[in-house]
């Protein structure tokens, strides 16, 4: 607790004390988010390294498995992500030149992108549910000619179920710094959680943007 | 009051923002077209060759890879070394023993 005049109406962050100073501890944060980026990539890279040796296999499989895949909503889909990645990047440059009605905007904006992946996401699941297109055995589709294009869903559930799942938290995460940003919390030298979280939401753009032509158009 | 501080914190540029994100869409119609138009052998090289350049626009400039330390960079690129390790081995195991053995 500090006992400093509260005449300022923001909050004025405290470092803590085992840095020398608050950029020293804005950089060692960012260093540790950029250590949590790493164990992200790994994870997706696993499944992205299982889905090329399969597609090697059964290339044909893999080619009728893309063929129920709506490549309009992914393209849509990339076009939002894009979008929400720009205005986090935004908010980020508003809120470091003091425009916060701007940083606001941009924050809300990029809420609501997720929420409009999310909805088209849902949307796709809804159909490939009724067209019997599903994971592993359970998949019921009756015109399918591969014996094995389960394993095909297995992959497009798991990896963009997981990705969604990271939209989900991401979300969650962006009303959080909203909440904190019209708190005040942040200024021009203090938005360590702001960039933190905007990596982490660039990284869910990434991800997707090798995710939509790997699933959606090489099929 | 912080003013004593000396900051470094590096603000990037509206316009390089906006020019990125307007890079990435065209980049993503682009890909679209590719697709659609089916280049048969090319359609994958072409399609990853595009991800890959859209995802150093997103890491250099949205992450702001760019503007970063060195010991950032040597993290993000443990990762690829180390998806590079694993992908090596996998493939070399289906290729000389899974492949020639057995069946996946």
């Amino acid at each position: 607790m500090s006992t400093d005049n509260t005449a300022t109406t923001e909050h004025e962050h405290h470092y803590a004390h085992h840095f020398k100073d608050a950029f020293h501890e804005f950089l060692s944060t960012k260093e540790g988010i950029w250590l949590f980026m790493v164990s992200e990539i790994m994870m997706f890279g696993g499944l992205f390294l299982g889905y090329f040796i399969m597609h090697a296999q059964y290339p044909a499989m893999f080619a009728e498995g893309a063929s129920h895949l709506d490549w309009r909503a992914g393209s849509i889909n990339t076009l939002v992500l894009i979008f929400s990645s720009w205005t986090m990047a935004l908010s980020i440059h508003f809120i470091q030149k003091g425009l916060r009605n701007k940083a606001t905007m941009c924050l809300i904006t990029t809420i609501i992108c997720g929420g409009i992946f999310m909805y088209i996401k849902y949307t796709e699941y809804m159909h490939k549910f009724h067209e019997g297109l599903f994971p592993g055995h359970h998949f019921s589709n009756t015109e399918a000619v591969a014996h094995n294009i389960g394993m095909y869903f297995g992959f497009y559930f798991g990896m963009t179920g997981l990705h969604g799942i990271h939209v989900l938290v991401g979300m969650c995460l962006i009303t959080w710094i909203l909440i904190r940003h019209l708190r005040g919390d942040f200024n021009a030298d203090y938005f360590t959680p702001v960039e933190g979280v905007g990596i982490f939401w660039h990284i869910v753009d990434l991800v997707w943007i090798f995710l939509f032509p790997v699933l959606y158009l090489i099929g | 009051m912080s003013q004593g501080n000396h900051h470094h914190h590096h603000i990037i540029p509206f316009a390089v923002l906006t020019k990125v994100f307007v890079a990435l869409v065209i980049l993503t119609v682009l890909t679209v077209i590719c697709g659609r138009i089916h280049l048969g052998a090319l359609e994958a090289p072409v399609a990853i060759i595009i991800a890959i350049a859209k995802a150093m626009l997103v890491i250099c400039y949205f992450m702001g890879m760019k503007y970063e330390s060195n010991s950032n960079r040597i993290i993000l690129g443990s990762a690829y070394l180390f998806i590079g390790i694993f992908a090596f081995f996998t493939i070399l195991d289906i290729w000389t023993r899974i492949a020639e053995f057995s069946t996946l």
